[in-house]
């Protein structure tokens, strides 16, 4: 983690954004709905650090957290959190160079000297206020190290003579071409390279089919080719009120057994209680047991079980198949269905019933979802 | 060697225009109403069947994780998220799909919204690719005002899609730091679960996928999932893009067939090693999470998934760093150890304090100021720290020093004997003194 501190007395007191970029401040809030505006906050910011010299003034923060109606406490974390978010003046040209592994192979130290005997220390500013330079982390440009970037511009495969030279053009006001240093183009090989040389890449030859394969119609299913196709898929969904099936494995990505072990039971285990066809008016029932709402009032019916004898008659079999089918581990157990059904089979009551059908429970009424 | 008219990014250089006209003429855009007409189920089953696993570093099945998404919109509405955060040190192909075939990228993002029933995209891409991000905005617009996306396109499925920037965080990569981001907040990664596709961004079902997993979809749809199936070994499927940077003679960006050797991808594009082949130490080969692998174990190595894996590294991102025998390995890695260190979120402990502290001692060893048995406690620390956090981070921390010791304790143990050398009476006194 960085550790990062705002400037308090350089900021002054006050910024405003400029007026041309308020058009961009409503192209991004127009981005996010209109109750997530705070999303906006890292581009708001960001054009904020522009519109103050390249860096960010704690007024500035107060300003975007103002816009967003956000308190300022969760702007000033964002703004020390992310590293581009400079919170003390830089020079008008800010060079970061990229000192992380793959540009320090290829010479990157030997740029931080170039720095060092040209403007100073990091995040020092010349006196002329046009140059300051940091250290940053790898900046996504590894096939073109060594790099900086300046400003919003990368300028890539550096030597010491050639920084030297963009350095002091930048001293002295005269432009700098970004991009590679070096013959090459982007990141091509040096001196050019020889694929993506056929033309008929490039004339519409592509755009020559006039349908797309395997529809459908006339599709011979396309052999999976992954032939080791992983066995594991990720626990996703767990939550999902229809747990997918399928989607039960552990996953290699986030493997972390226990949130594998949540997921829905691959088979259901034990034994299928017998069920029975009745008519309606022979029916119990079932919510008077407590534990047994509408929901799984109509699931039980599903299966075939309409009265408490049925329920009475469990085996711990049939128990653990229901339960599985229900996916509620444990519960029938613990809310002691079995002797509650054995009691209200035999005509008698408990205390739950006797609120039932004095209608005190709302769970259990009909008309309920 | 992979042929043209096979390569899916076919303005990988930026020799050509990046603009809608020149990228339908390369192919975007074609019979992508009859991919969309296809419907959810047969997107899905041809990217499964195609083969395609994450490009961002894990490696999982796109098409399966596309079919995790809930089969129907409820009340709230479904989001693709496109990682564009790339981050990871050595990795910079995100970058040149972005800037020059942004057309693949948004095409991509209507496929795979078809896919998992989402009308709303948001790319999320690093806050330094500024030009990048003015190149994809751009290319948006043309989208737009071709009727390409939007409410009643010529497609026919309402699609919008938005590019985020974030502001400079590597943590912004993992895909729950990515989403808290883009909700306007510290880039802290969240518990799993819930998993995003059960509550994302805003609390929504949502899916992230890398740019390369989603550039490649529609190009699989049209030429067909056996095509793409065809390349590389059994389970490591079709073409990848490689970003070959450290000591080969000329590092480039290429698009190559999975499973292709090393010795033929840096022969065949990269000019050869620095110094040729007898010159090779290491090789990280899929950006500065894996760990190392040294010269005689990679030469000939497949680049895939599986390959590396049984390697004891990874495909990753598919960055090669290349090292040479001149590369003193032990500042290669306390640097990247100085990068966990700096990226680190500071959310839990073990990677907060662990990075500091396994940089430091990387930087006592890289003087060789160090005893013998520290080198059993880091990577004892190394241990401690992986998989005992949030996210990966701790472990991508933890993996570059395990490597380096699996594979080269012998120059650390060197080192330190060397800085003892001339200071031997000291050392005599200190092992005296005990």
């Amino acid at each position: 983690m960085a550790l990062r501190r705002f400037d308090m007395e350089a900021g002054g007191d006050t910024f405003a954004f400029k007026p041309e970029t308020e058009e961009k401040i409503a192209f991004w809030r127009g981005k996010y709905p209109a109750d997530k505006q705070r999303s906006a906050v890292i581009p708001m910011l960001w054009l904020a650090q522009k519109d103050n010299s390249g860096w960010l003034s704690e007024p500035a923060m107060r300003e975007v957290a103002d816009r967003l109606e956000m308190p300022y406490i969760r702007v000033y974390e964002v703004a020390t959190f992310y590293t581009m978010f400079r919170l003390q003046p830089v020079g008008k040209y800010h060079i970061q160079l990229c000192g992380t592994t793959p540009c320090q192979l290829r010479g990157a130290e030997k740029l931080k000297e170039v720095c060092q005997t040209e403007i100073g220390k990091q995040m020092f500013v010349t006196d002329d206020g046009r140059l300051s330079w940091e250290e940053v982390e790898c900046l996504g440009a590894c096939v073109n190290a060594p790099m900086v970037q300046v400003n919003d511009d990368y300028f890539e495969d550096l030597t010491p003579d050639s920084l030297g030279m963009i350095l002091n053009k930048l001293k002295n006001g005269v432009e700098a071409h970004p991009g590679p240093q070096v013959d090459r183009i982007n990141s091509a090989p040096e001196g050019g390279t020889a694929i993506l040389t056929d033309p008929q890449l490039f004339d519409g030859t592509r755009n020559q089919s006039g349908a797309l394969p395997n529809l459908p119609t006339a599709e011979p299913e396309p052999e999976p080719t992954a032939a080791g196709k992983p066995a594991e898929s990720a626990p996703t969904n767990t939550q999902r009120e229809v747990p997918q099936k399928e989607n039960t494995g552990k996953t290699t990505l986030i493997s972390k057994t226990e949130t594998a072990e949540k997921s829905a039971p691959a088979a259901v285990s034990g034994e299928k209680p017998e069920s029975v066809a009745i008519a309606s008016e022979d029916h119990d029932d079932l919510k008077r047991i407590k534990g047994i709402g509408p929901k799984n009032e109509d699931a039980l019916n599903e299966l075939g079980i309409f009265t408490f004898q049925q329920i009475a008659d469990w085996t711990p079999a049939n128990i653990d198949w229901v339960e599985d089918y229900m996916s509620f581990p444990g519960r029938i157990e613990r809310e002691d269905w079995i002797a509650q059904a054995k009691e209200l089979a035999t005509g008698g009551e408990t205390e739950f019933s006797k609120r039932v059908d004095a209608g005190q429970v709302a769970s259990s009424r009909d008309d309920e979802d | 060697m992979l042929q043209d008219k096979d390569r899916i990014f076919t303005n990988l250089y930026g020799l050509h225009s990046p603009d809608l006209e020149a990228a339908k003429k390369r192919g975007a855009w074609h019979l992508t109403k009859e991919m969309l007409d296809q419907g959810p189920d047969w997107i899905c089953d041809q990217i499964k069947a195609s083969g395609l696993r994450g490009r961002g570093g894990a490696g999982f099945p796109t098409g399966l994780k596309w079919t995790f998404m809930p089969k129907e919109v409820r009340d709230r509405p479904h989001y693709l998220v496109v990682n564009a955060d790339e981050s990871e040190p050595g990795t910079c192909k995100d970058r040149e799909i972005m800037r020059h075939d942004p057309h693949l990228l948004i095409e991509g993002c209507m496929v795979a919204s078809r896919a998992m029933r989402a009308h709303k995209c948001y790319v999320y891409l690093r806050g330094e690719y500024i030009n990048e991000r003015h190149a994809l905005e751009k290319a948006v617009k043309e989208a737009y005002e071709a009727k390409l996306i939007g409410k009643d396109n010529v497609n026919g499925w309402d699609f919008d899609l938005y590019v985020h920037h974030g502001a400079g965080a590597y943590i912004c990569g993992e895909e729950t730091a990515l989403l808290e981001s883009l909700e306007g907040k510290k880039g802290q990664p969240r518990l799993k679960p819930p998993f995003p596709a059960n509550a994302g961004l805003y609390g929504c079902p949502t899916t992230v996928n890398n740019v390369e997993s989603i550039a490649v979809a529609p190009t699989i749809l049209r030429r067909g999932a056996e095509w793409f199936a065809g390349f590389g070994r059994p389970n490591n499927a079709g073409t990848k893009l490689f970003c070959v940077s450290g000591h080969v003679n000329k590092p480039c960006n290429v698009e190559e067939e999975m499973s292709v050797t090393f010795r033929e991808l840096i022969d065949n594009h990269c000019g050869g090693i620095r110094g040729g082949w007898d010159n090779l130490k290491a090789v990280i080969p899929g950006g500065s999470s894996v760990p190392m692998v040294p010269a005689e174990q990679i030469m000939d190595a497949y680049m895939d998934f599986d390959t590396l894996r049984d390697l004891k590294s990874g495909l990753g991102t598919a960055a090669v760093i290349v090292m040479d025998k001149d590369t003193d390995l032990i500042k290669a890695i306390a640097r990247l150890a100085y990068f966990y260190k700096h990226e680190s979120c500071g959310q839990c402990t073990p990677c907060r304090e662990g990075t500091g502290w396994m940089w430091r001692v990387m930087e006592r060893m890289v003087k060789g100021e160090a005893e013998h048995d520290e080198i059993e406690t880091l990577l004892d620390v190394t241990k401690q720290v992986e998989g005992h956090t949030i996210c990966a981070l701790g472990d991508a921390a933890a993996w570059p020093i395990q490597g380096l010791i699996r594979h080269f304790r012998h120059e650390i143990e060197d080192r330190i004997n060397q800085y003892r050398l001339p200071r031997a009476m000291v050392q005599g006194a200190v092992v005296a003194a005990e």
